[in-house]
């Protein structure tokens, strides 16, 4: 069947057009949809587009930025509001994907994308549905692919009141860009030097972004040097399910995050 | 096949022409305007060779809806030379013997030029992250960087009007 | 920057060149970054139809039925082409020179035997048309078990993958399920050796990935000709083979190409032109068939993945006596390029070493993986991985310095080669020296003195008495294209290998005796005349004996 464009200037009129049909796939910034028409995909003939303004505006909230979910990674880089998510944008794609990948995109990318959205879980972001309340960013994951779909507004991102509280790392063979073989975004708050409340998440170790707990209980209470994080390290893997994709296996996955978790802990850039 | 009017700027020529809907701008460009300059590599957005311009941005056309380029400004390889004179990125290539079997070219000088008009005097690192979404399998990337790099100390840059 | 070495053979060059080694303009560069260089798909036609393919999506598969038509019915849709509309539906590249058998079908017919093997083409008035309506195609296919191991693939009860060649092994000289080299006794100097040492070694198969996917567009041409644009390396490959597969005087074809976005060797055994040319001439149009970059990583065939196995004859100081190969080239599901990358192979071993006693056993062998074939220096370059891994192996057996190993071994001009041709214009010695040089690796002083010009031939030019066998004869073929039903129950895999152990007898170190040096063949006079017939050299036997 031909493909159909289907462009709504409201968000709500985009939103019930995806969920009355069952052949509609929501066009963010294009990346995913049009790679699927260009291979011929049959599992859907209507694209939905939304011109909506809320949709691209960055905003304060308080102590949180409110981000629409179809602003681009080029945006979120040029930010000022938004520039402590502006390592993760750089790394999703090369420039001309960033000129275009949207937030509300990569929530929605199988693995191994959603890098961003990885970020986003250990931010303790909250994503805001057309027409819905916010809802943590853990249950909408873990509801993502289930019918009907909603359509995101914007995510709300607290900001984090310690600029190095925030890290972020992407795995990739191809640098300086590459689909991840594993990314790792860390929110380590600390009291007195020692490590309280921390969120620790993987992307592309597993279908979705998840958050290592295990992780972020040995962390509770420690210092961020060698000896501080060496339980952390052990449980680098417990509970999570990596996949084997083209990319790389279970098994190199599981050798490889702690490494690369020990990099980031230490602030050891490369 | 719903066919839709599409008109926009090609290279500083207004151009009219029909896309159907779902097409790409790659194959608008190609087989409706008959600009053959920018190629199809993967229609996936990881090999760059379909990179053009669009209001000075760098995208990928295999991944862009052609209906939303309407009343915009699109540049590709075709209209970089001045007349018969050559952009000066274009010149370094030739020079620097940046090209083997010539495919990646054209999306390499685009996201070259979108980076010198908007940063005439780049660093190495900043020309890499300027190309990462371009690959090449013929150069090893080496000869194209210091093609850029040579384009910009010759004044490649131009302000983006 | 590129540092040249002239002191080396300094009187053999002339070194008054006007090109080489000048930064001569390449003459399609100015195509290249203008954009204006013409690739097969930067031509344009009206009316222009596009070709995509139903590929298997299994290994191995009986095919009992294709139902086309609710594809026919589908909107855009202007042919549907089957494997009965291909006039000589088997081909295999060199069978243009009489080396090899047809074996592969240009559109599947009773069978699949690679996942990505096409089966039904459709051609539509738009890509999005085209591959609407393959998805309307059913097959009914009836899986069969499927090997993709090499070692498998030839043990007793495997399925049985290319109905050409039954046992799963190409066929040498009409003759051998192998490719044999033979020269000297291995299996004395084996016994004779103070070491023996083993390797076992494994590559993957390498896909080209060009930037410019493969394909090709046919159109009416005047004169009741089809001009063909193509992505092609070898237009006279594609021409010809063309020729065969639409029974088509070639002079009603008109090939234009040679303006390749990347081939390295993926783009020499093209297949894409018949197909797109018999899509013109069922509907009279012009006919595009590229394939997307899935189908390129997928389909497109690779570089063959090989294992080899070296055994190598070692003295205490560092003399090789003796090495045996035994090789497998994972050729795929059809022969291609892999039949003849093989005898590349066995003209290049053992390498760049002068070794009195060599064989070599090298086996084609056909599995339900994608179809192998060329690959810049394919047939050379995975073995001499295994060489030079073996190389290192061997040093530090005899615990010897890596590089004064290979310089002790390395050929010199005047040697005589393991195929019977002397030795020429060889460098290994110059090379090693300069990388020893480069790596700060310390060689004795008389391998500094070493010259590839000096101590070759004389006796080292001389062919040994050579033990050959019959080993390997292949089973007669069961006749083109028919298909063999699948093995009997009871295949299992085996366990994977191990090397089994050698002991040779306890004999006294005895210092190395050339065999009794055979009558070197004569060289031939300027006035006997060259054998009539084929004009291509005897690579594969095909000079007439």
């Amino acid at each position: 069947m031909p493909v159909s464009v289907r462009t709504f200037q409201g968000a709500e009129e985009a939103e019930r057009a995806l969920a009355a049909s069952r052949t509609a796939r929501y066009f963010g910034g294009g990346t995913l949809v049009m790679r699927a028409v260009n291979a011929g995909d049959q599992a859907f003939d209507t694209i939905v587009r939304a011109t909506d303004p809320r949709l691209r505006q960055i905003q304060l909230q308080g102590d949180s930025v409110v981000i629409g979910a179809g602003v681009t990674m080029a945006q979120i880089i040029a930010s000022r509001d938004a520039a402590f998510l502006a390592p993760v944008a750089k790394v999703i794609g090369g420039p001309a994907i960033r000129t275009v990948a949207t937030v509300g995109g990569n929530l929605f990318a199988a693995s191994p994308y959603g890098d961003f959205a990885a970020a986003l879980l250990a931010l303790d972001a909250k994503v805001m549905p057309v027409g819905g309340a916010p809802v943590p960013i853990g249950d909408f994951l873990d509801a993502r692919d289930r019918e009907p779909r909603r359509l995101v507004l914007s995510v709300i991102v607290p900001r984090p009141r310690d600029s190095r509280a925030f890290r972020f790392v992407k795995v990739s063979r191809v640098k300086p860009k590459g689909v991840a073989v594993l990314s790792i975004a860390a929110l380590l708050p600390t009291n007195g030097g020692r490590v309280s409340g921390a969120r620790v998440a993987y992307g592309a170790m597993g279908g979705r972004p998840v958050r290592a707990l295990a992780v972020e209980q040995a962390l509770e209470g420690r210092t961020l040097d060698e000896q501080g994080i060496a339980p952390a390290l052990s449980a680098a893997t417990d509970g999570i399910n990596p996949q084997t994709d083209a990319l790389a296996s279970e098994w190199y996955r599981r050798q490889v995050a702690p490494v690369h978790l020990k990099r980031l802990l230490l602030d050891q850039r490369r | 096949m719903t066919r839709k009017p599409l008109q926009f700027q090609l290279n500083g020529s207004g151009k009219a022409i029909f896309v159907e809907e779902g097409q790409n701008l790659l194959e608008a460009l190609r087989r409706g305007v008959g600009d053959l300059s920018p190629k199809y590599g993967c229609g996936q957005g990881t090999c760059g060779t379909c990179t053009v311009l669009i209001d000075g941005e760098p995208h990928l056309s295999c991944l862009t809806l052609a209906e939303t380029v309407e009343n915009r400004a699109i540049e590709t390889t075709a209209g970089l030379a001045m007349g018969p004179q050559l952009h000066p990125l274009q010149q370094a290539f030739m020079d620097g013997f940046a090209a083997q079997c010539g495919y990646c070219t054209p999306g390499m000088l685009m996201a070259a030029k979108a980076l010198l008009d908007r940063n005439p005097s780049p660093t190495r690192e900043e020309v890499v992250e300027a190309i990462s979404g371009n690959i090449c399998r013929c150069t090893g990337y080496e000869p194209i960087i210091a093609a850029i790099l040579a384009a910009a100390a010759s004044g490649g840059g131009r302000r983006y009007a | 920057m590129i540092e040249f070495r002239k002191e080396y053979f300094a009187d053999e060059r002339d070194d008054t060149l006007n090109e080489i080694g000048k930064p001569t303009q390449r003459q399609d560069m100015l195509g290249h970054v203008t954009g204006r260089s013409p690739f097969f798909d930067d031509h344009l036609f009206d009316g222009l139809l596009h070709l995509k393919c139903l590929r298997s999506p299994h290994h191995h598969a009986r095919i009992r039925s294709v139902d086309t038509s609710e594809a026919e019915r589908m909107p855009g849709v202007r042919r549907i082409i089957r494997a009965r509309d291909v006039p000589h539906n088997l081909n295999t590249l060199l069978s243009l020179m009489g080396f090899g058998l047809d074996d592969e079908p240009m559109l599947a017919d009773k069978k699949v035997a690679y996942v990505g093997e096409p089966v039904v083409a459709v051609v539509a008035e738009s890509e999005r048309q085209a591959y609407d309506a393959v998805a309307k195609i059913r097959v009914d296919y009836d899986v069969l078990p499927h090997v993709l191991d090499v070692e498998e693939a030839l043990k007793p009860g495997a399925p049985s993958v290319n109905p050409t060649y039954p046992a799963n092994t190409f066929t040498y000289h009409e003759k051998y399920d192998h490719q044999k080299l033979r020269f000297g006794d291995v299996e004395a100097a084996l016994r004779q050796a103070d070491h023996v040492v083993e390797g076992r070694y494994q590559m993957s198969p390498i896909e080209q990935a060009p930037t410019e996917t493969c394909g090709a567009i046919a159109a009416p041409e005047t004169n009741n000709r089809y001009v063909v644009y193509t992505s092609t390396q070898a237009l006279f490959f594609s021409l010809g083979t063309a020729a065969k597969i639409l029974k088509l005087s070639s002079n009603r074809m008109h090939f234009i190409g040679g303006t390749v976005g990347g081939g390295f060797g993926g783009k020499v055994d093209s297949i894409h032109e018949p197909m797109a040319i018999l899509g013109c001439m069922l509907t009279g149009r012009p006919v595009k068939f590229i394939w997307n970059r899935e189908e390129e990583m997928q389909v497109g065939a690779p570089r063959g993945a090989e294992r080899w196995y070296i055994t190598d004859g070692v003295m205490n100081d560092g003399r090789i006596v003796a090495r045996k190969f035994t090789g497998y080239f994972d050729s795929g599901a059809y022969t291609r390029l892999s039949s003849y990358a093989i005898i590349k192979s066995v003209g290049h071993l053992p390498g760049p070493y002068t070794i009195p006693n060599v064989s070599a056993d090298v086996y084609c062998v056909f599995t339900n993986r994608t179809p192998a074939t060329a690959m810049r220096g394919f047939g050379i370059t995975g073995v001499d991985f295994a060489i030079e891994t073996h190389m290192d192996k061997v040093a530090h057996r005899v615990k010897m310095n890596p590089i004064e190993l290979r310089l002790k071994n390395a050929y010199l001009d005047g040697d005589m080669k393991a195929h019977r041709r002397l030795a020429k214009n060889t460098a290994l010695v110059e090379c090693c020296q300069v990388v020893a040089e480069k790596a700060k690796w310390s060689i004795g002083p008389e391998y500094r003195a070493m010259s590839s010009l000096k101590g070759g031939g004389g006796e080292r030019a001389a062919i040994p008495h050579t033990i050959i066998d019959n080993r390997g004869l292949a089973r007669p073929a069961s006749g083109l294209g028919s298909y063999q039903p699948p093995p009997a129950p009871g295949y299992t895999p085996t366990p994977a290998y191990t090397p089994p152990s050698y002991s040779p007898e306890p004999l006294p170190v005895r210092p190395y005796e050339p065999a009794q040096a055979a009558p070197p063949p004569a060289a031939p006079s300027p006035t006997t005349p060259r054998p009539a017939g084929n004009r291509f050299s005897s690579i594969s036997g095909l000079r007439r004996r």
